[in-house]
């Protein structure tokens, strides 16, 4: 069954990729989640559309060439911005700035999609994932956003706990909780562009909870949350990306439902165990 | 003459339109145990976040550890403990020794690690508050009492001079805030602790504390419970701002 993935080198960029978003995904989603901030990624996953439609609809209209992926990250990157910062304009209401980014980014998408007369099965493959979407050049950027990522977790780790478990409590202890809520904020703008080559747009924050939900269920501690929504993930992405190919249906769609069949055995157990 | 761990000095403070504190001036001396009383929105929680230095007074000047609190770089000198057993989110799946390790955060610093010695002050903590034995367990599962030592613990962990609690015991049962108020007088006596707690339960504080402060927008009393327990229903009536009727047990 892996042979076709092991054969011809698109799907092997794919499942490698696939491996790594599996990894990063669900491991910056576990502080979203205990933060109680899970909608941000769906913010972030529709402003990273506009930046994708932004160059589609470039090379089509214009010919410039500007490679999806860089522009949805760049998009991704400057709306996490403006979510942190929205959210200590409005401290009071600071879930204000998710639907406020969320539907600046689908008027854009809208706004660039129309200015281009559609994209057809293009925009198709990143509202909804593609199993064949992922270059060698992909594989090497995510890569490198991977790297990325784990170095600034490990070494932020105890800041980034601290202030998910307690930020008034890291901000009497002195800690710049501001800059480091804006470095993760942007780590996370990163890893959903990344992500959406494989999972697409509309479900790429699935991935970064639904394995999250299962492991707190039965996980006891912070990191061992933290392996398990890993672990979780991992298993979701590798089925998910083998069962989409061999029935020709969007990964992540697959990597989705078996995300919730995950949740509904993690909610299973913790039911028997009681 | 040692110097006061906290001095404040003519502090005025406003939220929009409405004075909260008017004109306060009190120390609090090191080795204190001091209760703050007073009744709700007379300005003790104001007070407490003016020393942590999360908000800043329109007038005066607060000094702690001689320093201004603007200025002071070593945050770990000072613990806080609020009412996290009431309000902390439960379905958090750390474990004590992760929450009470938090406390080193700030006093490590970025891009360091905790080390063998560190560790081990993180058990000590734990140790210090009685709940060795709920080391590895999740704290959504512990009691509020249990829970609010541990917050304790995380305090003390960073080993600071003065700790700082915001109504500790807000709905603890009477025999767990009983156990509560001994282990804060250990943390006095014996680890020689200067403590600033904000209560409403006054009856159990007198006991343990050596210094009283009624506190309603400006100081109406500060002394030792000898002296407060001579204040008499007018007293209480005035600082409260309306009539009390003292009860006894």
């Amino acid at each position: 069954m892996l042979l076709d993935f092991l054969t011809y080198p698109f799907l092997r960029y794919t499942f490698l990729t696939g491996i790594l978003i599996g990894m990063i995904a669900p491991l910056l989603g576990t502080f979203i989640v205990v933060r109680r901030q899970s909608l941000i990624a769906d913010a972030l996953s529709h402003v990273t559309l506009a930046g994708i439609s932004f160059g589609l609809m470039a090379e089509k209209k214009y010919g410039w060439v500007i490679s999806p992926i860089y522009s949805g990250m760049i998009f991704s990157v400057i709306g996490s911005i403006f979510i942190e910062k929205l959210r200590t304009v409005y401290k009071a209401y600071q879930e204000i700035s998710i639907p406020i980014i969320l539907s600046a980014g689908v008027g854009l998408s809208v706004i660039f999609i129309s200015i281009a007369d559609g994209f057809n099965t293009d925009l198709f493959n990143y509202l909804f994932g593609s199993v064949s979407a992922v270059t060698v050049n992909d594989f090497y950027v995510i890569a490198g956003i991977t790297i990325f990522v784990l170095v600034i977790i490990w070494l932020f780790f105890k800041e980034l706990f601290t202030m998910s478990f307690d930020e008034e409590q890291a901000t009497i202890a002195g800690l710049h909780v501001k800059w480091v809520n804006m470095l993760f904020i942007i780590l996370t703008a990163l890893v959903i562009a990344a992500s959406i080559r494989i999972v697409g747009v509309l479900l790429v924050s699935a991935l970064m909870t639904l394995p999250v939900a299962a492991s707190m269920r039965i996980a006891k501690g912070f990191k061992q949350m933290i392996f398990l929504s890993i672990l979780f993930g991992e298993i979701a992405v590798i089925f998910g990306i083998i069962s989409g190919y061999y029935l020709d249906i969007p990964p992540g769609g697959t990597i989705v439902m078996t995300s919730i069949i995950i949740l509904l055995i993690a909610i299973g157990m913790k039911k028997l165990r009681k | 003459m040692t110097t006061p761990v906290v001095s404040m000095s003519n502090i005025n403070f406003h939220y929009e339109s409405r004075k909260v504190l008017d004109d306060i001036n009190f120390e609090i001396p090191q080795g204190a145990f001091m209760g703050l009383v007073g009744p709700n929105g007379g300005g003790k929680t104001t007070l407490i976040r003016l020393i942590l230095g999360l908000e800043k007074q329109e007038t005066g000047e607060i000094m702690v550890f001689g320093q201004s609190i603007q200025k002071l770089k070593n945050r770990a000198r000072i613990g806080f403990v609020s009412q996290k057993a009431n309000t902390f989110n439960k379905g958090f799946p750390a474990t004590v020794y992760e929450v009470v390790a938090s406390g080193l955060t700030a006093q490590l610093g970025y891009l360091k690690f905790l080390t063998k010695k560190d560790k081990q002050k993180v058990h000590e903590a734990i140790a210090q508050v009685g709940m060795t034995e709920y080391t590895k367990q999740n704290i959504g599962n512990l009691s509020g009492g249990q829970q609010q030592r541990i917050f304790i613990a995380r305090a003390l962990v960073s080993d600071p001079e003065l700790i700082i609690l915001d109504e500790p015991t807000v709905g603890i049962d009477y025999e767990n805030v009983k156990k509560f108020y001994e282990l804060l007088y250990k943390l006095n006596t014996e680890f020689k602790k200067t403590l600033l707690l904000v209560t409403h339960d006054t009856g159990t504080m007198t006991e343990y504390a050596t210094d009283i402060v009624c506190l309603n927008k400006t100081m109406h009393f500060h002394g030792n419970p000898d002296e407060y327990a001579l204040l008499t229903e007018a007293d209480f009536s005035q600082i409260y701002g309306h009539p009390v009727s003292l009860v006894t047990h």
